[in-house]
């Protein structure tokens, strides 16, 4: 894997697409270092020292910078609400490619992504690489509503089949990614799943796609601290190859991580504290 | 004391296991790298949230996650020692008995410079380490860890409390430090009450005062600064007051090349 970089880039645009913020930052080699499933740190606000994790949606060309960064930013609190105001030619400090990417099947095989919200993002550029590969790609998409629904009329370029599913049912079927992920899996006869969003909707599909005899990769979020692997505030349970517990840390031993290595009871914060060596 | 290219050094807890920052470059012209606090066994770690950030600071209570002395011995040291680098390696345990046990192992373990005895740990009861409350309790743990170190110079990194750091210096180097790390983190709490400790720029001014306390009382005694120092500013300044090296900790987890720059700094730049 290629090393990340630690650099300063620049907003060459902001624009809101429903409810988030769509950011392209150019950052010089850090795009092209860039594989679907890996991250950004980006400093906020002067005085806070705890970086913020985005994911890396796709890079773009832009004239005359070379590749580009694109970013989606939800606005929840003051780091994010920060980074989604930041004028265009604004600086922005960050780090990056950060943690493991998707790992993809060497096979051209049927494949099923499962995004929910903003951490759908890095769905796309996967997409992507799957289709290089021959890989036929089925895409379920979820959200809150469909001002949270990330990017539909792209998806439906990258996919061969694109299912929607909204809590207010505004768009697409009415439900979650619980409801309909079985039989979506199930249509698409897939043989591995990629899913990225809330740790519940992971949860659900890694156990789905292991009763359907699927390989699942899960791209998890934990709160992260630094996200370079140096302050271990980032706990993740997991069982490794080995079948031994161990706690890892999710920034740099995940974000993705095999659907079946999840402790996921232990992460829901059920059980505090529980867990083996690390 | 070990003899330093560069007066800026990794503090112990905040720099992984090495191999992110040196991904980053973030390795070169550091005086040292201190391992996070090493145990006999390995260690989980504490329940998440371990970290929350604070004005000018972090609370963290990671408790000591880590592979334990075994892995640590069999992975991550002889990388450190390939990489050139000077390794200090810091540790810690539920007892005198654990820490003179990982003591003793690792002075038989090629390439290390110098351990660090953990001292100061804020939240150590609560992930059942040995709580060092009192100086002589201090005392006693460098006692044991020196006898076992051989040659290995020892280095004692004791509470940043401001009133009995002097003392603490005192005692532990009388038990045979060569060398004492000031300022660590200040014992404070997460949000939600959990014993944890304090640390970043919010320290700096308290971790100085120590500095000084310790140099004023024991001119004799080699004092490393740590606490809060995110500028090569801020390195003069525990310099200045009489450190001979200072440790570089929150700071990277914010901007993990800050040690090298600071380095490259004092390196390049008039004192
Ligand atoms: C690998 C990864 C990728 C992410 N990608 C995106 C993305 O593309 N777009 C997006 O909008 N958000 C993303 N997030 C979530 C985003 O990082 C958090 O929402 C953000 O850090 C919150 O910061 P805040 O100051 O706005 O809010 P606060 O809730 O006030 O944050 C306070 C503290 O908690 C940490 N924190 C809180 N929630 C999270 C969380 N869910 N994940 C990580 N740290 C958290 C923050 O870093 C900060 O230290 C991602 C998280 C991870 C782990
Ligand atoms: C996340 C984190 C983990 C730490 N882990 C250790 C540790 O394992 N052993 C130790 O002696 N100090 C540890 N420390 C303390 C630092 O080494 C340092 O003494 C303290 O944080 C003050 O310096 P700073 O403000 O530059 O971080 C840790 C600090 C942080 C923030
Ligand atoms: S966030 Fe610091 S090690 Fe993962």
């Amino acid at each position: 894997m290629k090393a990340p970089l630690h650099t300063t880039g620049e907003v060459l645009s902001s624009k809101r697409v429903g409810a988030y913020q769509h950011l392209t930052v150019v950052a010089p080699g850090v795009a092209e270092r860039f594989r679907p499933g890996t991250f950004v740190a980006v400093s906020v606000d002067g005085t806070r020292l705890a970086r913020r994790a985005l994911w890396i949606h796709g890079v773009r060309a832009v004239g005359g910078h070379g590749p580009a960064l694109q970013l989606v930013v939800e606005p929840v609190g003051p780091g994010t609400r920060w980074l989604a105001e930041r004028p265009v030619g604004a600086r922005l400090e960050l780090t990056g490619p950060l943690g493991r990417a998707f790992a993809l099947p060497k096979e051209p095989v049927a494949t099923l992504l499962v995004g929910e919200g903003y951490a759908a993002a890095p769905l796309f550029p996967l997409a992507e690489r799957l289709r290089e590969r021959g890989c036929q790609v089925n895409l379920l998409l979820a959200a809150p509503d469909e001002r949270h629904l990330l990017s539909a009329l792209e998806a439906r370029r990258s996919a061969r089949a694109v299912t929607v599913v909204t809590a207010d049912g505004s768009v697409g079927r009415r439900g979650s990614v619980a409801d309909v992920v079985a039989g979506v899996l199930a249509q698409a006869a897939a043989e591995v799943v990629y899913a990225a969003g809330p740790v519940p909707t992971l949860h659900a599909v890694a156990a789905v796609a292991e009763q359907a005899g699927a390989w699942s990769q899960t791209a998890v979020e934990q709160p992260l601290t630094c996200g370079t692997g140096l302050c271990h505030g980032c706990p993740l349970p997991v069982v490794g190859e080995d079948g031994v517990a161990r706690v890892v840390r999710a920034c740099t031993e995940g974000p993705v991580v095999r659907g079946d290595r999840v402790r996921w009871a232990e992460l829901a914060g059920t059980r505090p504290g529980a867990g083996g060596p690390a | 004391m070990i003899d330093l290219p560069n007066p800026v050094v990794v503090a112990a807890g905040c720099g992984g296991t090495g191999r992110e920052l040196a991904a980053l470059g973030a390795l070169e012209g550091i005086g040292a790298f201190t391992t996070r606090s090493l145990t006999l066994n390995p260690r989980a770690g504490g329940p998440a949230p371990r970290i929350a950030e604070t004005p000018s600071g972090l609370v963290h209570s990671t408790g000591l996650p880590g592979p334990g002395l075994e892995i640590f011995l069999a992975t991550e040291l002889p990388w450190l020692v390939q990489q050139g680098l000077r390794v200090v390696v810091s540790l810690s345990g539920a007892s005198v008995a654990e820490h003179a046990e990982v003591a003793r192992r690792l002075a038989q373990a090629p390439g290390i410079r110098a351990l660090e005895v953990d001292l100061a740990v804020p939240d150590a009861r609560a992930h059942g380490l040995l709580d060092v409350r009192e100086p002589f309790h201090a005392a006693n743990v460098v006692a044991a860890v020196v006898r076992e170190a051989q040659d290995l110079p020892v280095l004692a990194k004791v509470r940043s409390d401001v009133l009995r750091v002097a003392e603490s210096a005192r005692v532990v180097t009388d038990a045979g430090a060569s060398a004492v790390v000031v300022g660590g983190p200040q014992a404070a709490a997460l949000p939600d009450g959990r014993p944890a400790g304090l640390s970043g720029p919010a320290v700096l001014p308290l971790a100085l005062r120590c500095v000084g306390e310790v140099r004023a009382a024991l001119p004799g005694v080699p004092v490393i600064g740590c606490g809060g120092i995110s500028t090569a500013a801020d390195a003069r300044a525990f310099l200045d007051a009489g450190a001979v090296a200072v440790q570089v900790g929150t700071a990277l987890l914010h901007d993990p090349t800050t040690a090298a720059r600071i380095a490259a700094d004092l390196a390049g730049g008039p004192s």
